[in-house]
C-alpha cells in the first residue's frame, strides 16, 4: 500500500509541475503590456512604467520570471491583488470557506438525491420508477445552473416571497439566515450533482446486481431487502464514493455562476469580479487554488477506494 | 428482451455496422425526439433572416418590456427588441459556439491522443500529463481564465472552449489507441510493413469513431452551456449581437416586472442542452456492439 502511495504520488509532481507551465503561461496570453494597466493615470511617464516593469520583473528573461513565481507560489505567496491591495493568498482564504459551505450543501443536497434515487431506479429496472428517475437525472444534467437559479429566485423569492433573493450570512453568525440565504443556491447546485450521482449509482448497482454473489444471496433464500442494501449496495457505493468526491471538485466550478447570480461572496464571485476588473494575478491564484484541490481530492478519492475496497489493501 | 433476439438476426441479415446502429438508433425514440428537436434549431438557426418576425437589434423605444402578446410572442425587452427574433438568432451563436468548439477540441486532442498512444514512452509520459494538469482545473475556470486572459468575444470563448475540452479527446484517443495496439489486426498490418502513422490512420481511426461520436455529442451539450455561462458572464457573444447566454444576464435586473426575459432564453438552452444529451445516450446505446449480446 505504502508503495502504491508513493507511485500516485510521484505521478502527482510532474502533473503539478506541467500545471504551473500552464499557469504561469496564461500570463503571456494576456493583452497588452501589464505595467500599462499597473500605471493607471501615469502611463505617459516612462519612469513609472520602469519601474513597475522591475518591480513585477518584467524586464526579465521569461524563464527568470518563471522561477522567481514558482518560488513565491511554493512558499505560499500567490501574489498581489492590482486592484483590491491584498496578497491574493489572503483573499482566497477569506472567500474559501464561503464557497466550501455551498459546496458541502449542495453535495449533501445532491446525494440525498441522486443516490436513493439510482438505487431505486435499479432495483425497479426498466419499469417507471426507473424512467421517472432517468428523466430526473437527465433534466438535471440539461439544465444550466445559472438559469434554473434565476428561475427559483423569481418563483420562490420574487413571487411567494419564502426566500432572500441574494446576499450571504456567514454560518458563524447566524445559523437559521445562513442556510437561508444558501439553500436555494446549495439546491441550485445540487440538482447536477444529483443527476450525475444517479446515473453513477444506478450503473454500479445494476453491475453488482448482475453478479454471481447476488444469485447465490438469492438462491440461499435471503430476503430481497438484505440482497439489495447488503450484498449489492455496499459493493456498488465504492465507485460512487470515488466519483462523488471528484464530483464535489467540480462543484467549486459550478459555483461560479451560481454565486454571481445570488451574489455571495464567495470564491467564484472572486474570479468573476477579478476577471471584470482585469486583475490577473487573482485569476491566476483562482485557477491555482481550484487545481490543487481537485488534485488533492482526486487523491482522497484513491484513498477512500483503497480504504472501502479490502481487496485493494493487499494487492 | 428483444435485444437478445436481435442479435441473430442482424447477423443473418448481413448488417454492417453502421445501418445496425442506425437501426437501433432510430428505435430509440426518445433519442429520435432529440435529433428532431436539434433538427429543427438548427433550421432555426440557418433560417433567422427569414423566419425571424423582426430585426434583432432594432430598438424601439415605444415597446419596451412588453409582455407576450400577439404581435410579440416573446414580449420584448429592455430596449424595445423583440424576444422571439433574438432567440431565434441567438440560436447561431449557441450552435456554432457548440459545435465548432468541440469540433476544434476533436481536431487538437485526438491526434495528440493517438501520438500518445502508438508512441508510448517520452511522448506519452509528457502529453499525459499536460492532459492531467489540464482536467485537474476545473471545466469553467479554466474556460474563464482563458476567456480573461485572451480578451473578452466569441471567437476567443470558442477558443477556450475547445482548448479545456481537447485533453478529454486527447484521453479517449490515447486509450482506444492502446487498446488497437494489443488487437491481431493491427499487429498484421505491422507485420506487413505499414508505418506507424498509415496503422494509425487506417486502423485505429475509424475504430475510434463510435466512442468519439458519443462523447463529441455529449461535449456539445456541454460546450453549449459554457459558451451560454461565458456570454452570461461577457465574456462570449458581445452585446448587442443576441446570445443566449447574455440576454439572461440582462434579464436578471427585470426579474420582477419583466420575468419572461429570462423565461425564453433559457428553456431554448435547456432544449439544446437536453436534445444533443438524449441524442448522445441514444448513440451510446445503439453503437455499444456488447449491448446486444447481453
Amino acid at each position: 500500500m505504502w508503495i502504491w502511495l508513493a507511485r500516485r504520488l510521484a505521478q502527482i509532481l510532474p502533473t503539478l509541475l506541467v500545471l504551473s507551465f500552464l499557469i504561469f503561461g496564461l500570463q503571456q496570453l494576456m493583452p497588452g503590456d501589464p505595467a500599462l494597466i499597473l500605471a493607471g493615470e501615469e502611463r505617459g511617464d516612462p519612469q513609472v512604467l520602469a519601474q513597475i516593469r522591475a518591480e513585477l520583473r518584467l524586464d526579465r528573461p521569461l524563464y527568470e520570471q518563471y522561477l522567481h513565481w514558482l518560488g513565491s507560489v511554493l512558499t505560499g505567496d500567490f501574489g498581489f491583488s492590482w486592484r483590491i491591495r491584498m496578497p491574493v493568498a489572503e483573499l482566497i482564504l477569506e472567500k474559501l470557506p464561503v464557497t466550501a459551505q455551498l459546496a458541502t450543501m449542495a453535495f449533501l443536497i445532491g446525494a440525498l438525491i441522486g443516490v436513493p434515487m439510482g438505487i431505486l431506479s435499479a432495483v425497479r429496472r426498466d419499469r417507471p420508477a426507473d424512467w421517472a428517475a432517468n428523466a430526473v437525472a437527465l433534466f438535471g444534467i440539461s439544465t444550466p445552473n445559472f438559469w434554473l437559479g434565476i428561475m427559483l429566485i423569481l418563483l420562490i423569492s420574487v413571487q411567494l416571497g419564502w426566500l432572500p433573493p441574494s446576499g450571504y450570512v456567514p454560518l458563524t453568525e447566524d445559523f437559521r439566515q445562513s442556510i437561508a440565504t444558501t439553500i436555494m443556491p446549495a439546491f441550485v447546485l445540487g440538482t447536477n450533482i444529483a443527476g450525475v450521482l444517479m446515473r453513477h449509482t444506478r450503473a454500479a448497482m445494476l453491475t453488482a446486481l448482475s453478479q454471481d454473489y447476488v444469485r447465490t444471496a438469492r438462491a440461499k433464500g435471503l430476503p430481497e431487502r438484505v440482497v439489495v442494501w447488503k450484498h449489492a449496495l455496499r459493493n456498488a457505493l465504492i465507485p460512487v464514493v470515488t466519483l462523488g468526491t471528484i464530483e464535489f471538485g467540480r462543484l467549486l466550478a459550478g459555483a461560479v455562476l451560481t454565486e454571481q447570480i445570488f451574489t455571495i461572496p464567495g470564491f467564484g464571485k472572486l474570479v468573476v469580479d477579478a476577471v471584470f476588473n482585469r486583475d490577473y494575478p487573482v485569476v491566476q491564484g483562482v485557477v491555482l487554488t481550484t487545481a490543487l484541490i481537485f488534485v488533492l481530492l482526486s487523491l482522497v478519492a484513491d484513498l477512500l477506494y483503497m480504504a472501502i475496497n479490502p481487496r485493494l489493501r493487499h494487492a | 428482451m428483444s435485444a437478445t433476439v436481435a442479435a441473430p438476426a442482424s447477423v443473418e441479415r448481413g448488417e454492417s455496422p453502421a445501418r445496425r446502429a442506425l437501426r437501433r438508433f432510430l428505435r430509440h425514440r426518445i433519442a429520435v425526439f432529440g435529433l428532431a428537436v436539434i433538427v429543427v434549431f438548427v433550421a432555426t438557426a440557418l433560417l433567422a433572416p427569414w423566419i425571424a418576425p423582426y430585426d434583432p437589434l432594432q430598438t424601439s423605444w415605444t415597446a419596451i418590456r412588453r409582455a407576450p402578446s400577439a404581435a410579440h410572442w416573446f414580449g420584448t425587452d429592455e430596449n424595445g427588441r423583440d424576444v422571439l427574433s433574438r432567440v431565434i438568432w441567438g440560436a447561431r451563436a449557441s450552435l456554432m459556439a457548440g459545435v465548432v468548439s468541440v469540433l476544434a477540441a476533436v481536431a487538437i486532442g485526438v491526434p495528440f491522443g493517438l501520438l500518445a498512444g502508438f508512441a508510448g514512452g517520452w511522448a506519452d509520459a509528457v502529453l499525459s500529463r499536460i492532459a492531467d494538469a489540464m482536467l485537474s482545473v476545473p471545466f469553467l475556470i479554466l474556460a474563464i481564465a482563458l476567456a480573461a486572459f485572451l480578451g473578452p468575444a466569441l471567437e476567443n470563448a470558442m477558443l477556450a472552449i475547445a482548448i479545456t475540452f481537447s485533453p478529454v479527446f486527447v484521453r479517449l484517443a490515447r486509450g482506444m489507441a492502446l487498446d488497437a495496439k494489443s488487437t491481431d489486426w493491427v499487429e498484421a498490418a505491422r507485420a506487413l510493413g505499414n508505418p506507424a502513422w498509415r496503422i494509425a490512420v487506417r486502423h485505429v481511426l475509424p475504430n475510434i469513431v463510435p466512442p468519439l461520436l458519443v462523447q463529441s455529442t455529449l461535449a456539445i451539450a456541454e460546450a453549449i452551456i459554457a459558451e451560454a455561462a461565458l456570454s452570461f458572464l461577457g465574456l462570449g457573444q458581445q452585446p448587442p449581437a443576441p446570445s443566449w447566454g447574455s440576454m439572461l444576464n440582462s434579464a436578471q435586473r427585470f426579474l420582477e416586472n419583466a420575468p419572461w426575459l429570462a423565461v425564453f432564453p433559457g428553456a431554448a438552452i435547456f432544449l439544446v442542452v437536453l436534445a444533443f444529451n438524449l441524442v448522445g445516450d441514444g448513440l451510446r446505446d445503439a453503437l455499444d456492439p456488447r449491448a446486444e449480446r447481453r
